[in-house]
């Protein structure tokens, strides 16, 4: 059972990735799948901005300008953020705590097939009769009146995905408490494996609320139900309860892991230990707590009252404390640092005024009374894409240029890299600064068009300018991709050449079973502390010996492709009557393949410790 | 210790559910499950408390019409001995007991379908007789999606533990099945402490006011 690098066809490679339950290629199809969705909600964010170029605009209509709001949102944070970074979790953390692979391997692979069968769903609803056009949050009342199947597409796609994403955090927290290397101690962990942790721990308790939303949402608009109904004694703001006890621990699942990604770049260009480190993993920990006591922010203007609108306020002011932490850290770690200002690390440096932007608008947003005034304003459009894109997809595109090499074992053009963050760091502010402004000055969001002579064409024309730059950013960085791919020049362990943790200690990219001995770890830092002392190489913290596989499976993929047809079946159960059997075949095929998953033995197998020598010679000669 | 190995009374660790290190993996990260449905169930209580007894007109039946003591007792007394039923199977796993293992578990499934037949039983009387349906109200919707979410995962947990009991008739106790026992009887037990929570708040609190 040896598959050392042999030459594959394309079918093969095909077939390999479809049934992968490796760590380093499921973060590439992660990857892969979270690029295509950026892209693809990027697209939409321009439909949006082009529409608004000019007051009376009709380059589309309103009830089209709906769908294409409500898909941008969604797609953005739960196809294309979130799985990119799960992507980068993936791809770093388990080599960051010197693991093997994560701890269920079969489950990282069944998160993302789940995740990718969700999300083709949703997107199928363009070519089905119409997207979802209630927003990203799709409140209660709005949905149940939206006609058509865009609703239920949301509904059941989130659902699907979500799952997915469910499996991937029980995954990262067992793999991040039981794997890691002799010597690696929870006060050793990288900042981003710290990040992916108490990112994971959000993604249990908050995706649960979510998951039971939605099931609300779906009886309701297909099985009758009546939860969200008042006629029939049903409440609607259990939805927007439901919505962001889920939706406001996820903007730090979102933002979290940006913040280890940063800590990393950070200290690896300013050649320095993260400045108090401990202050910084007791900060994430905190945030992550806080997040779930501030959901009720977002309900200000609900009615549920001064005191509970009070409470909440000043909950969610408690939250700037530890991210302020981390921007003090942050900016002492560079202190006295000899920087190197590589294009990630100039997204680093760059981030940290742009998200305290973000932040103190945040704090402006949290004074209850002062909300009735921002609430469904520009001002918040303006206020979440400061923290969305100026946090978390600058930290993507840093961690794409810094982890590229590890990942593929080529480095992205540093050149190009450097045009595409320019344009897009100027293309963010031009786009989203003045919107704060335009939010001020009382246009609402979620409007398809306005009228001329109310002060708004200035602003709007100049943020559709800016959208323009980071479109041309992100083109430029698919060239930069390409062009690295085809050169295809290679690198050794540590591209950067200032690697710190141990994903740099191993080659570019790690063989499959990613340490052929456990490395031995010292110190923060660890390969770091083997540099100083004039070492290559980690010590190792075990003799050769077999190392222990799992095997490859398809059964994820099928799991996942049960739901997604039974998905069908339960949204054209009413319309057509091939509806129900539909769902019971989509159904069975899910609960089959578990069976089959059950009943069949799958102990793994071994590399053999003589082939594990051979090959160690084959590199020598 | 090797998930493959071939165990005998003497070779059978103390704990064969945390012996290797995938049943380590497996046992923490079902606990973690757990606490996400324990979530799950939370939003469900909640939603039912809110919407309790919040009908559309006046001549639908409420909580203190419809529950009635001898058959949810009845219930509870199933579902609480089952629970200790798997104790005893699990009691027999660890001392590497495979047939006696396999006879409580045997029961404990007699037990889980005895209490699902009182529960079809129940939501047919209350659709029949008060008219009190998934669709008739929205105190209907929550009563069935928390009761029947219960439901669900008592019929999951019945199939899972078939499952088991059927594909390892043959192979007796190996480290390799023995946490895939003892988690689902982790699941058992679960399901077991929800529905205490739903005798609670759903029935007693029902039949009070």
């Amino acid at each position: 059972m040896s598959t050392y690098a042999q030459k594959k066809g394309v079918g093969a490679v095909l077939w390999d990735y479809l049934t992968t339950v490796d760590h380093k290629k499921i973060a590439i199809l992660y990857l892969i799948a979270g690029g295509f969705f950026f892209v693809l909600g990027g697209l939409e964010a321009m439909v949006i901005r082009i529409q608004l170029a000019i007051p009376d605009n009709n380059f589309v209509s309103a009830g089209f300008y709906n769908e294409v709001l409500t898909m941008h949102g969604t797609t953005m944070i739960f196809l294309a953020a979130m799985p990119i970074l799960l992507g980068f979790m993936n791809a770093v953390m388990p080599l960051q705590i010197g693991a093997r692979d994560v701890a269920f391997p079969f489950l990282n692979a069944l998160g993302f097939w789940l995740f990718l069968f969700g999300g083709l769903f949703l997107n199928l609803s363009w070519f089905l009769g119409g997207a979802p056009d209630a927003g990203w949050t799709s409140y209660a009342s709005l949905s149940l009146a939206s006609e058509g199947h865009g609703i239920d597409f949301y509904a059941l796609g989130l659902q699907i995905s979500g799952f997915g994403t469910l499996i991937g955090g029980i995954n990262f927290l067992v793999t991040i408490i039981n794997m890691r290397a002799p010597g690696m101690t929870y006060m050793r962990m990288p900042l981003f494996t710290w990040t992916t942790f108490v990112a994971s721990a959000l993604i249990l308790f908050a995706f649960p609320p979510l998951t039971v939303g939605i099931f609300f949402l779906t009886f309701d608009r297909l099985f009758g139900a009546n939860f969200f109904d008042p006629t029939m004694g049903g409440n609607t703001v259990i939805w927007e309860h439901l919505f962001w006890i889920f939706g406001h621990p996820e903007v730090y699942i979102l933002i979290l892991p940006a913040f280890g990604i940063f800590s990393e770049i950070i200290s690896t260009f300013s050649r320095k230990r993260l400045f108090g480190y401990s202050s910084m993993v007791f900060a994430t920990v905190l945030i992550g707590f806080l997040g779930f006591m501030v959901w009720a922010h977002h309900m200000f203007t609900t009615g549920l009252g001064p005191i509970a609108n009070s409470i909440f306020a000043v909950a969610t002011m408690a939250i700037a404390v530890p991210t302020g932490i981390k921007i003090f850290n942050w900016l002492f770690t560079m202190w006295g640092g000899s920087i190197r200002f590589t294009t990630p690390m100039l997204y680093a440096v760059s981030f940290v005024p742009s998200f305290l932007l973000g932040g103190v608008t945040g704090v402006m947003l949290a004074v209850a009374a002062a909300d009735y005034q921002y609430h469904d304003t520009y001002f918040v459009v303006a206020h979440f894409h400061y923290v969305i894109v100026g946090g978390v997809v600058l930290a993507i595109l840093a961690a794409t240029h810094f982890y590229w090499p590890k990942m593929f074992g080529t480095m992205l053009n540093e050149f190009l890299g450097k045009i595409t963050f320019w344009l897009f760091l100027i293309g963010f502010h031009l786009t989203f600064f003045i919107q704060h402004f335009l939010g001020l000055m009382g246009m609402p969001r979620r409007i398809f068009t306005f009228l001329p002579n109310q002060g708004l064409e200035v602003g709007n024309v100049v943020s559709t300018v800016g959208a323009f730059f980071m479109a041309i950013a992100v083109i430029i960085l698919l060239i930069n991709i390409v062009i690295t791919s085809v050169k295809n020049v290679k690198v050794g362990n540590d591209p950067w050449g200032d690697g710190r943790s141990l994903e740099w200690a191993i080659a570019s990219p790690p063989p499959f079973y990613n340490f052929k001995q456990l490395p031995l770890v010292r110190g923060l830092d660890p390969y770091w502390i083997e540099k100083m002392e004039g070492k290559k190489e980690m010590t190792p913290a075990e003799p050769l010996g077999d190392i222990h596989m799992p095997n490859n499976s398809f059964i994820p993929f099928m799991i996942s492709l049960g739901l997604f047809i039974a998905a069908f079946g339960a949204m054209y159960r009413l319309d057509y009557s091939w509806g129900l059997p539909v769902l019971i075949l989509g159904l069975l095929v899910t609960l089959l393949s578990m069976f089959t998953r059950s009943i069949k033995d799958d102990h793994g197998f071994h590399i053999h410790k003589e082939d594990l020598i051979d090959e160690d010679k084959g590199r020598k000669a | 210790m090797h998930a493959e190995e071939k165990m005998t009374n003497e070779t059978w660790p103390a704990s064969p559910e945390k012996a290797t290190l995938e049943a380590k993996n497996k046992f923490l990260g079902f606990w973690f499950f757990l606490g996400g449905e324990t979530v799950l169930f939370a939003s469900l209580f909640a939603t039912y408390l809110a919407l309790k007894d919040k009908v559309p007109t006046a001549d639908h039946a409420l909580s203190k019409d419809l529950f009635e003591m001898p058959l949810v007792f009845l219930m509870t007394m199933l579902l609480l001995t089952s629970s200790l039923t798997s104790v005893y199977a699990m009691h027999h796993m660890k001392n590497f007991e495979f047939k006696k293992m396999q006879l409580w578990l045997g029961i404990t499934v007699l037990l889980g379908l005895a209490f699902l037949g009182f529960e079809i039983y129940e939501f047919n009387h209350y659709v029949h007789e008060y008219h009190h349906s998934f669709t008739s109200s929205a105190f209907g919707s929550a009563f069935y999606t928390l009761v029947g979410f219960h439901g669900g995962h008592v019929a999951f947990g019945l199939l899972w533990i078939i499952v088991l009991m059927i594909r390892n008739s043959k192979r007796g106790l190996s480290l390799y099945n023995a946490p895939k026992f003892y988690l689902a009887s982790l699941y058992w037990h679960f399901i077991d402490v929800v529905w205490v929570f739903i005798f609670t708040v759903v029935y007693l609190m029902g039949m009070v006011g």
